[in-house]
């Protein structure tokens, strides 16, 4: 029996169910789906991944294991519910099947549904412990140190940024704010193991990755400004940033609704045989959307270089995932797809840099979307219209900002190697503060855009209505200016 | 059952006798509307009145109204001989030349591919450009409609295809808040040259679902560019406009048109998005329509010579932004006007027409705006009650009549 518990034989006997229950106390292997050595699986959309570990129904405890035995007084004696499809029993080589569009598919006889959950999870991928030390086992890049630094720093400024910016909304000097606080890694981390060609369409939750790309704190003030300057002259929301020089699609408020974009961008990179991929960030609400199952599966099946980055983090505003959906998260989700997929340590920045490194790897040479789970927490509110002590405990919050905090625990790692200190951190920390701070007073005294770029860009050309519409309000501006904003120059 | 047949009546019989003659090449020098380089040669329709636009036929049923009126042989207009088509086949054309033209140029949608689209506008393309070019989509209109825009905003020119506009609906969010807004919001950095089109409007029997008229509710959607076309000539002409277009535009077509027959240069030649057509200049009432109900308004124009009257009829084609020169025009002579239009009667695009031609020209009116739409009811599926929901011939004869008293 211990022999069937290590192979990697997709079927078990069927009735040895009690040796299935042993087998899920022996069986330690991580997650096949993202192994290395079985990555050649993964790209052919009909080979299906070994399970190793058994499970059992969640509902009735492990009592059901014993049932068989008991067959007599159950009325339902001949049907079970197996945890997984691949402990369907071994059946004799003369097994027919059935040669269905889309593939063979073997017969059984028995009764048997899967179950709608596993008893263990998928497993994370992480590289650093909570102490920042990397795990002897762990299958890890080699950073440099140029390269680990400009990540540190990056997420610290990051830190500072929204911090600073989410002062300067409660003190009403902007309208609006939302944080990253607690997802900095995966901003930056993702960002580090992109190139700079790779299209980005994000949710409103990334703003690391346009930073890490070279987008200035004076940039990042007059976008949350609406200041003449802003790239988006003025027209969105605070937070929305977008810029195509940094190959960031412009951030839309709706929800989701930049994945298909995303797999539209995808299928242009492979129209154009281009050598980039595409990435695009959602958080875990987002993937209740209809356009997040339908933009995978389009993926999926057009065979696109996309990677679906799901910031798993935990709350949906107020909902959290546990009424978001009943899935073991998202990560299984990819696999309904035949999408790959991986679940993260979304708090270690090394396990993130490492799994964006190898899906942009395989999503442009073997041309196929992956899914990447990170999990995180949102440790700040949704954005500033949100107090979000009143759907959770403040215990819960300070638990996350505490030693799972990403940026502590990268701190840690890069200090065990001697490449930060104390004194660099304090003198960072000040320097970035002088600055944001700086941008901000720059930035607010900014004028903002005139009033014809209200009606500019709608259309490439401004139609005779539109036309009339500016003539008509520049005439009203004109005549009540008392009543109008001084700052918006006609 | 007559009726139903009125509109296939008025295909047909255009159809053989190939006297529709919606080529014009007069290069009328007219004032610019737009500040937009057109850097392709743009055929724009002048509204000369001394041609008759029904030709010989309207020779035989003139009484008074038309004798004051030159016959131009309309020949004299045609510098090539042409070629004929359906209408379905004008689209496949003018999509094809602008696939060969332009690499970037793409299709997707449902069975677009090797099926060759449900009305067969995008047969063939699949086996001459692949299938990356020419793409089947599964059935996620938001999301393919989401696609297109993402694909062209990296720089590709996607031409969505809806199965039946009706199924657009579902595309509503990436259409309203993406594909109209993105441009805008992105400071123009980046732009959605993305043509969306597909058959609608009431055809015969498809049921209430397959029976929509989604121009009344795509009108408000800032940044979107709507336009409607008719015949083989401006179906191929606004389909090439449309893809040159760097605007996103939402082409409609007809379900019950894509089977008429007409000659067509064979030069190339693009239409203009925002310009109406003339289709028969007169003197009494502006009829103002679009789509199948330019064919009912023809059918009812042979009726109304007959009686006397000389109603000019536009075929507005543009239905975001309005072609409010012609149409202002029009009302200045004749001072009358009439419309003409399948959407519903709430909020459809007559609603915004009426609206629009009340406000600007209020003082050249000598009677209230007319407007015939269809019922707001869900289109029936039975034969008699669809046809009742739908403006007939005689209705507008008798609102002409009325409006003319």
């Amino acid at each position: 029996m211990a022999s069937s518990c290590l192979s990697k034989s997709k079927n078990f006997i069927y009735n040895l169910k009690f040796k299935l229950y042993l087998l899920n106390r022996t069986s330690a292997v991580t997650n096949p789906l993202f192994h290395p050595h079985l990555r050649h699986t993964i790209s052919s959309p009909s080979s299906s991944p070994v399970r190793k570990h058994a499970s059992y129904s969640r509902v009735n405890g492990f009592d059901r294991w014993f049932e068989p035995a008991f067959v007599g007084r159950r009325s339902h004696s001949t049907t079970s519910v197996s945890s997984d499809v691949s402990q369907l029993p071994v059946e004799p080589p003369s097994q027919q099947v059935l040669d269905f569009p889309g593939g063979k598919v073997k017969f059984t006889q028995k009764l048997i549904f899967t179950s709608n959950s596993t008893e263990e999870r998928v497993h994370c991928y992480r590289v650093l412990d909570d102490n920042g030390q990397p795990f002897t086992d762990a299958e890890s890049l080699e950073i440099s140190k140029e390269l680990a630094v400009k990540m540190y720093t990056n997420m610290v400024t990051l830190e500072l940024m929204d911090t600073i910016f989410y002062e300067s909304q409660r003190q009403g000097r902007i309208s609006f704010y939302a944080t990253t606080t607690g997802e900095e890694a995966i901003n930056i981390a993702s960002a580090a193991a992109l190139n700079d060609n790779d299209f980005v369409f994000p949710q409103y939750r990334e703003p690391g990755v346009l930073l890490w790309r070279g987008f200035s704190l004076q940039e990042f003030a007059n976008q949350l400004f609406g200041n003449k300057y802003e790239y988006g002259k003025g027209r969105q929301m605070p937070v929305h940033y977008g810029s195509r020089k940094h190959n960031y699609i412009t951030v839309a408020s709706t929800v989701a609704t930049q994945i298909p974009h995303a797999v539209g961008a995808a299928y242009s990179l492979k129209m154009e045989k281009q050598d980039s991929c595409v990435i695009t960030y959602f958080g875990d609400g987002g993937t209740s959307t209809a356009d997040f199952h339908a933009a995978m599966n389009f993926a999926a099946v057009m065979e696109v270089p996309v990677i679906f980055f799901c910031r798993n983090n935990g709350w949906a505003i107020s909902t959290p995932v546990h009424e978001q959906f009943r899935s073991d998260g998202v990560v299984v989700k990819g696999k309904a797809y035949g999408v790959p997929s991986i679940r993260i340590d979304g708090n270690d920045a090394l396990a993130i840099y490492n799994a964006v490194h190898e899906a942009r790897k395989m999503a442009i040479k073997e041309q196929t979307p992956v899914l990447i789970e990170a999990l995180t927490y949102r440790a700040g509110h949704h954005t500033t219209s949100d107090d979000s002590t009143r759907y959770r405990s403040i215990d819960e919050i300070e638990k996350w900002r505490g030693d799972q905090n990403p940026i502590k625990r990268f701190r840690k790692w890069i200090e065990s190697r001697g490449w930060w200190n104390a004194v660099a951190e304090s003198e960072y920390r000040g320097s970035v503060r002088k600055q944001v701070a700086q941008a901000i007073q720059v930035a607010e005294r900014i004028e903002k855009p005139p009033v014809a770029d209200m009606f500019s860009d709608v259309y490439d050309a401004p139609p005779r209505n539109l036309n009339e519409q500016e003539v008509f309000v520049r005439k009203t501006v004109k005549k009540h200016r008392q009543d109008y904003p001084s700052d918006v120059p006609l | 059952m007559a009726s139903i047949f009125q509109g296939v009546g008025a295909a047909t019989s255009l159809s053989s006798s190939t006297s529709i003659d919606t080529k014009k090449f007069h290069f009328c020098s007219r004032r610019s509307r737009s500040e937009r380089k057109a850097s392709f040669v743009v055929v724009r329709s002048g509204g000369a009145k001394v041609e008759n636009r029904i030709g010989g036929r309207a020779e035989q049923l003139v009484t008074n109204a038309v004798a004051a009126k030159a016959d131009t042989p309309t020949a004299a207009t045609v510098s090539k001989p042409g070629h004929e088509l359906l209408l379905f086949e004008a689209l496949r054309e003018g999509l094809e030349e602008e696939m060969e033209r332009d690499a970037r140029v793409c299709v997707m949608g449902e069975d677009v591919g090797h099926y060759g689209g449900s009305y067969k506008v995008t047969r063939g393309l699949a086996e001459k450009y692949g299938d990356l070019r020419v793409l089947d989509t599964p059935i996620a209109e938001n999301s393919f409609t989401g696609m297109g825009i993402g694909a062209a905003m990296m720089g590709l020119r996607p031409i969505i295809e809806g199965m039946n506009m009706g199924f657009l609906l579902l595309a509503f969010n990436q259409i309203s808040n993406n594909c109209g807004m993105l441009h805008y919001t992105s400071g123009g950095q980046f732009k959605i040259p993305v043509v969306i089109r597909g058959p609608g409007g009431v055809g015969r029997q498809l049921g209430a679902e397959h029976s929509q008229r989604l121009e009344s509710y795509f009108q408000s959607i800032p940044g979107i560019q709507m336009v409607a076309c008719s015949t083989p000539y401006n179906a191929k002409g606004l389909m090439k406009a449309a893809i040159r277009s760097d605007n996103p535009v939402i082409l409609f077509e007809h379900v019950l048109l894509y089977n008429l027959k007409e000659r067509i240069p064979d030069e190339e030649y693009v239409l203009n998005l925002e310009e109406a057509e003339m289709v028969r200049p007169g003197e009494h009432v502006t009829i103002l329509t679009y789509s199948r109900m330019r064919y009912h308004v023809m059918q009812a124009a042979k009726t109304l010579v007959n009686k006397g009257y000389d109603p000019e009829v536009i075929d507005i084609r543009s239905l975001k932004p309005f072609d409010l020169y012609t149409i202002g025009n029009s009302i200045k002579k004749t001072h009358r006007v009439l419309i003409v239009e399948e959407c519903m009667r709430t909020g459809g695009i007559g609603a915004s027409l009426t609206a629009a031609i009340t406000e600007n020209f209020h003082d050249y009116l000598d009677a209230p705006i007319v407007c015939l739409s269809s019922q707001d009811v869900p289109t029936p599926y039975a034969g008699t009650l669809e046809e009742w929901t739908v403006v007939q011939p005689p209705q507008i004869v008798a609102a002409v009549e009325q409006l003319c008293r």
